[in-house]
């Protein structure tokens, strides 16, 4: 008991490390992709191509000064930016990163938890993403950041239901919650984006928005709001707030591509175990899931440099006419597949 | 009413296509040119580290000249003050005494001569202004300065250096 309690301590310090690290360094990233798509080089005077940016800019964030404003609600406007990171780095509790490694006889998975509800969880979880941004807004007092935070809340809570349909598909097929048995259901069964193009464009889609990523920024919205709900913040909470931005960015990467793209399964895999020892096969497994999780940082990045902002009721209207009843389509035509399959 | 130009273009409103009106096609359109941009060659240049040579007529910080025996051209005749846009110059001329011949070629010289950088708007008029070859504008800029009156340069900071080359630095095709 006490090794298991040791082991999953490890895990999860981990996942959380290197979740923020990758999170850090996405903001780095995210400079040197928009510098590049704009024919410029991004930041590159912090170490060797400015690798130690993300440092400064959290040291510039920390020394800043922390102005609340008088007529904030105080306990809220605190609280706030905590929630949002709280929720974004929940989800990582269920991502399966890899599968087990075998270290003295003793097998550890690579996955803080396998609850059989993992799906649901992440819906939970995700759903209570919009508190922060809510809160926030609200607490401020500021008709700015109110006005960010409708937007939010209206945004976030009309595509999370075409995003439930486009995983109830998913979940059809493969017939479970849990989402390491969905990431072995694809090492059989070959990768679901087969299956399901339509449902992952759903998916795709919907994640931007869950995400408050371009096109679908309107909660921010630099232009017309002042940057929407975290107008009023300013220092580390400013920060904890974009932060908690990045880590879902993450989140949904890893989540795309253990729904969609095979999660930590490697191509050949017969072939290779004959080469390699358990261990190399499982790390190398959790780099190509890495690697598909970066694959998509980089496209919700690129998408963000290329594509405008919407207009709200543009916004609204892809959403619920035309996002919804795709999904629909696609759980009723899968749902079909699988009935002519089984009378078959 | 009769165009001005020819490049106006006359904007209709129609109903989009099937293919425009699931925005896909364009979106990925735009995502081909922003990976072509991705991968151009940037034409940043690392400025401390890389610098852009200027332009042969940049007009950038005053010289006051001497000519090839070391004497000051300046003969304080005032032109130059008078030809400034920005009233940016301030003379005071003083007489050659016996034995400062060495010192000065004219008999009149500018015991002080100020410009204000700060009102100079670097026209290079007070260049052509001069009859005695006396005020050029080099390739160098001004350096900045915590205090306004540290901007107003004195003949200390004007005066060509002694021993140094009489010509002007910089290329004036229009003055031999
Ligand atoms: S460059 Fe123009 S503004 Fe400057 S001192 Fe000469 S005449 Fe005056
Ligand atoms: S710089 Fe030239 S124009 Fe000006 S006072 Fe001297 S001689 Fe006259």
């Amino acid at each position: 008991m006490e090794i298991f309690l040791l082991d999953k301590t490890i895990v999860v310090v981990i996942v959380f490390l290197i979740t923020l690290l990758i999170a850090m360094y996405s903001t780095w990233a995210e400079r040197k992709v928009a510098g590049f798509i704009q024919d410029r080089i991004g930041p590159n005077r912090a170490g060797i191509f400015g690798i130690l940016q993300p440092l400064a800019d959290g040291v510039k964030m920390f020394m800043k000064e922390e102005i609340i404003p008088t007529q904030a609600d105080k306990a809220l406007f605190i609280m706030a930016p905590g929630i949002s990171m709280l929720t974004a780095l929940l989800t990582s509790s269920v991502i399966p990163w890899g599968s087990y490694l075998e270290i003295n006889g003793r097998q550890v998975m690579m996955q803080i938890t396998d609850i059989n509800i993992g799906m649901l969880y992440i819906f939970a979880v995700v759903s209570t993403g919009v508190y922060g941004i809510m809160i926030g807004g609200w607490s401020s007092n500021n008709k700015y950041s109110l006005m960010g935070a409708l937007r939010a809340s209206s945004q976030m809570i009309s595509y999370e239901l075409a995003l439930g349909l486009a995983l109830i598909s998913v979940i059809m097929m493969t017939e479970t919650l849990s989402l390491k048995s969905i990431v072995e259901y694809q090492a059989i069964n070959g990768w679901n984006i087969i299956y399901q193009p339509l449902g992952f464009l759903i998916f795709f889609i919907c994640a931007l928005a869950e995400c408050n990523r371009t096109p679908f920024d309107l909660p921010e919205s630099e232009a017309e709001l002042i940057g929407g709900y975290h107008t009023e913040y300013s220092s580390m909470k400013l920060g904890l707030f974009l932060f908690a931005e990045y880590v879902n960015m993450f989140i949904s990467g890893a989540i795309m591509s253990a729904l969609f793209f095979g999660g930590y399964n490697l191509p050949f895999h017969e072939e290779l175990s004959t080469v390699f020892s358990h261990n190399t096969l499982a790390i190398l497994g959790t780099v190509s899931f890495m690697l598909k999780t970066f694959t998509f940082i980089f496209i919700f990045m690129w998408i963000r440099w290329t594509v405008p902002r919407f207009r709200y009721d543009q916004l609204m209207h892809l959403g619920w006419k035309i996002l919804l009843p795709l999904a629909m389509f696609n759980v009723v035509a899968t749902g079909t597949v699988i009935l002519i399959k089984m009378l078959w | 009413m009769e165009k001005l130009t020819n490049r106006s273009k006359v904007v209709v409103k129609k109903e989009m296509t099937f293919l425009e009106s699931i925005y896909l096609p364009a979106i990925f359109g735009g995502m081909w040119i922003t990976l072509k941009h991705f991968f151009k060659k940037k034409p940043t240049i690392q400025y401390p580290e890389e610098k852009r040579p200027f332009s042969f007529v940049y007009r950038g910080l005053h010289i006051l000249k001497r000519d090839e025996q070391g004497r000051e051209n300046c003969t304080a005749c005032g032109l130059c003050a008078v030809a400034c846009p920005a009233e940016a110059i301030t003379i005071v001329a003083a007489e050659r005494k016996k034995g400062e011949e060495h010192l000065y070629r004219e008999e009149k010289y500018a015991a002080s001569y100020e410009i204000n950088m700060l009102r100079c708007i670097f026209c290079g008029l007070c260049e052509e202004a001069c009859p005695k070859d006396a005020v050029y504008l080099t390739e160098e800029l001004v350096p900045s300065q915590y205090d306004r009156k540290d901007f107003i340069f004195g003949k200390d900071k004007l005066v060509q250096p002694l021993g140094t080359s009489a010509h002007p630095k910089t290329y004036k095709p229009y003055k031999k």
